[in-house]
């Protein structure tokens, strides 16, 4: 609770200094101006719409990039060979920030959906690549031998030992994932999609609405928060007793 | 029209459970390292075989190539007559980490499970066959716990569990009881003797505990260091089931502890 005493003196002071000499800028607003603008757009759905597609869009990416980062972290872990033969191709591709393959992005899909989970799909892949395979390396040579010595195939192995065993680090993985999953469907909104939160954003500004454009951004703060505690709470959920009970090194 | 049998004449019955024919094992770097040398034995059927040896005399070594896990370097080591190349479901191994050994996501009785999958055990099978072999080992109370809710002694217990589940026709202990106190240890070796004479199977059991070594065993072949080999072989005419106090209070055990003492280089 007492963290919550500056930020709402600065805002009352904020409210009063607008109050006193009256605003009227394209720059900035006063914070009841703010909120007004913000109920405003939750309630005739304009913002929870914006909100869908960047969420939607960031799902779907964080979905196939992360999903192929997995596949692909299961396979250089367990084939140290072909870890070897790729990593000088993968440590080149992944210093490429993401937001720069947009042009690319857009040259092959266009405006839209398409363009922008393939975006967010690279920016997922690194992370999931690079944790799950050290999650994969990092498992107990033990059980290796355990399934080993029961003559499992390699698809056994990797259902009911390199899943589960590598499981909680591939959930951190994809928790990270999907932090960069939302700032790359932002930014990419921002840049160039005329979708979503980040393409209010923009909307707001060109338009001269602060208020609108604040609105925006304290909901885009909102979203984030939220998007991260419930992955977090999932996790704590999943393997708050597995940690408990389990003795991974 | 009458088939013929296409059993491989090979691999039949009466050719020896595991035999060895001076096998050697080298670990090959800089300065090659010789760990095992000229081993030959056999393993009998049905015969509860220990192998005692200083740490670091390669037993350890000779037990994951006879499961396979590790390849020879020279020789010969075969099973039923067909040379060792890999793993089988036919040889077991409890190794001795058991808290690594064991799946830490899985109930005691997932991890018994595993080794039916493993086997294709039809599912609506592996309940009635995971219940008997935790009452055999007297952890079917604990079915629904983690392993890290057991102590050290049950982890050992599961781990044999899973092996006997596998339904193995050689079970390779090694040095199963190292990490568990002197209580626990007496109770496990008592369990394994009464495993053994039950189930009839096949055991190798590698450990560092020359008494151990010859309460549990009918054969023990004590180990020499650098390079491991063989230093000898001693029948154990022990009568059985054995006993705690009466067996090692035994003149004949006390005489079999003499002599292979006095074999056994002890290095402080």
């Amino acid at each position: 609770m007492r963290g919550l005493i500056l930020p709402l003196a600065l805002v009352l002071a904020a409210e009063v200094l607008a109050r006193i000499f009256g605003i009227d800028s394209d720059s900035i607003a006063a914070p009841s101006a703010i909120l007004v603008a913000g109920f405003a757009a939750l309630i005739d759905g304009t913002m929870l719409h914006a909100t869908a597609q960047t969420l939607g869009t960031a799902l779907a990416g964080l979905a196939i990039g992360g999903g192929g980062g997995l596949a692909a972290a299961i396979l250089l872990g367990l084939f140290p060979r072909l870890a070897q033969l790729m990593r000088f191709s993968i440590e080149t591709v992944r210093s490429i920030p993401a937001v720069a393959i947009i042009p690319v992005a857009m040259l092959v899909f266009g405006f839209g959906y398409r363009m922008e989970i393939s975006i967010v799909a690279f920016a997922c892949f690194w992370p999931v690549l690079i944790i799950g395979q050290s999650a994969v390396i990092g498992i107990d040579p033990r059980l290796d031998e355990v399934g080993r010595v029961l003559r499992l195939n390699l698809w056994a192995r990797v259902a009911k030992i390199v899943l589960p065993a590598a499981l909680p680090r591939i959930f951190v993985a994809f928790r990270l994932a999907a932090g960069a999953a939302l700032i790359v469907a932002v930014t990419v909104e921002i840049a160039t999609n005329p979708l979503g939160l980040g393409y209010g954003l923009m909307l707001a500004q060109q338009t001269l609405h602060p208020d609108m454009m604040f609105a925006m951004l304290i909901w885009v703060g909102i979203v984030g928060w939220g998007f991260n505690a419930l992955l977090l709470f999932l996790q704590k959920r999943l393997f708050g007793p597995a940690a408990l009970a389990g003795n991974a090194p | 029209m009458k088939l013929v049998a296409a059993i491989p004449a090979t691999s039949t019955e009466t050719e020896p459970i595991v035999a060895l024919q001076s096998v050697g094992y080298r670990v090959d770097g800089t300065a090659a390292l010789v760990i095992l040398q000229d081993i030959s034995m056999t393993v009998r059927q049905g015969e509860f075989l220990c192998i005692v040896g200083a740490s670091g005399c390669g037993k350890t070594t000779l037990l994951r190539l006879i499961a396979g896990l590790l390849p020879i370097s020279s020789g010969k080591l075969s099973s039923r007559g067909l040379d060792i190349t890999g793993p089988s479901q036919a040889r077991a191994i409890v190794f001795q980490d058991y808290s690594r050994a064991l799946l830490p996501w899985r109930t005691v009785a997932g991890n018994v499970a595993l080794a039916l999958e493993a086997r294709g055990t039809k599912r609506s099978a592996r309940a009635a066959i995971v219940e008997s072999r935790l009452r055999q080992v007297n952890l079917w109370e604990w079915r629904d716990r983690y392993p890290a809710q057991l102590s050290g002694g049950m982890q050992q217990r599961l781990q044999i569990a899973r092996c006997l589940a596998q339904e193995p026709e050689l079970l390779l202990m090694d040095e199963p009881f190292g990490a568990l106190d002197a209580m626990t240890r007496q109770v496990l070796q008592d369990e394994v003797a009464r495993l053994s004479r039950e189930t009839g199977t096949t055991i190798v059991f590698v450990t560092h505990d020359l008494e151990e070594a010859i309460y549990l065993g009918d054969r023990v072949v004590a180990m020499e260091s650098r390079p491991g080999r063989i230093a000898t072989s001693i029948e154990i005419d022990l009568p059985r089931p054995r006993h705690q106090l009466a067996t090692r209070e035994d003149r004949r055990f006390l005489a079999y502890r003499h002599r292979l003492f006095n074999l056994l280089p002890v290095h402080a």
